[in-house]
């Protein structure tokens, strides 16, 4: 990576999380939200996480597979109960990532 | 201890051990960890980069996943009202995920409590002080953990988590399945465009999922 990419990227990722932390407690405060934007804002983590982490899971070197053969698809089933249950990430990755080595190993 | 702190630290590694592999030198990649302190889009950036996506794109990308900053600061603004700006500042830096997870956990049901803005400062600050550390942590290991290991697979498996236990009532599982399915459809746009394409569409079906159930 050269080095004026690397410092570009830096400060654009920068700026971009600084001013969406800040935005309203620093510079929009007095701002006021509709009740609507609120409504939907409350959907934002749930919706982003699902779609940044189940393409990962249910792909498998540029391929849907959605079997048993998939281990990273394995390794959610395995997890999601876990994370469901527990509502602790650490759990979650220790069964996430036994299961994903387990089924490395006898299901593929 | 906070419970989150075993979470942090191993995603705080693994972004210092990706920034490595991705050719980041351990100065850029401490620089970018201080500066941008969001793992998340970090991530998806050098991801996105590898990919050969143009800057623009990736901010672009950057900017949807952060959105989910400027929930948090929406939330969080009326419990600092009464704190100086300098201090606004430093709050606003250490907004992370798991900082406004746990005290929203702690104070939304007692707004009112005394102490809360010290209680956020706290956790927060030793959240960031793990991430910062595992991260320097990681791009010391560097490309010297084995392959085999997937341990790239912990990141997902973090947001995972994370993404169901963000998961309160229906409607919200509503978005999180349609998001899911989309994601999966949509996975062929260029540049990552599906994850925008994905949280829209999750979003509006939890907005209906709200009206239908109500």
């Amino acid at each position: 990576m050269d080095p004026l990419t690397t410092w570009l990227l830096i400060a654009g990722l920068a700026v971009s999380s600084f001013a969406t932390r800040g935005a309203f407690i620093l510079f929009l405060a007095r701002l006021p939200i509709p009740a609507a934007v609120q409504r939907g804002l409350r959907f934002v983590p749930a919706a982003v996480f699902a779609a940044l982490v189940i393409p990962d899971i249910a792909f498998a070197g540029g391929v849907l597979k959605l079997g048993i053969d998939n281990p990273k698809l394995v390794a959610a089933l395995v997890a999601g109960p876990v994370a469901w249950r527990t509502r602790n990430t650490l759990a979650t990755i220790v069964a996430g990532m036994v299961a994903l080595h387990l089924a490395q190993r006898f299901l593929v | 201890m906070l419970p989150v702190l075993p979470g942090v630290a191993t995603f705080g590694l693994i972004s210092g051990v990706a920034m490595i592999g991705s050719g980041m030198t351990p100065f850029a990649a401490m620089a970018m960890s201080v500066a941008t302190y969001a793992g998340t889009a970090q991530l998806a950036a050098l991801q996105l980069l590898a990919a050969g996506a143009p800057l623009v794109v990736i901010f672009f990308a950057a900017l949807v996943l952060n959105l989910r900053f400027a929930l948090y600061s929406l939330s969080m603004a009326p419990h600092f009202r009464s704190s100086t700006t300098p201090r606004k500042w430093l709050y606003s830096y250490l907004l992370s995920d798991n900082g406004y997870a746990h005290f929203i956990t702690r104070y939304a049901t007692h707004p009112d409590e005394s102490g809360k803005v010290g209680y956020y400062f706290g956790a927060c600050t030793a959240i960031w002080t793990v991430w910062q550390t595992s991260t320097a942590i990681g791009v010391a290991m560097g490309a010297g953990i084995p392959a085999a290991w997937r341990l790239e697979f912990t990141v997902t498996l973090t947001f995972f988590a994370l993404g169901i236990s963000v998961i309160r009532d229906k409607a919200m599982a509503v978005a999180a399945a349609t998001a899911a399915v989309t994601a999966v459809v949509a996975s062929g746009l260029p540049y990552r465009l599906g994850l925008i394409v994905a949280a829209a569409a999750g979003i509006a079906a939890g907005l209906l999922a709200e009206r239908w159930t109500r």
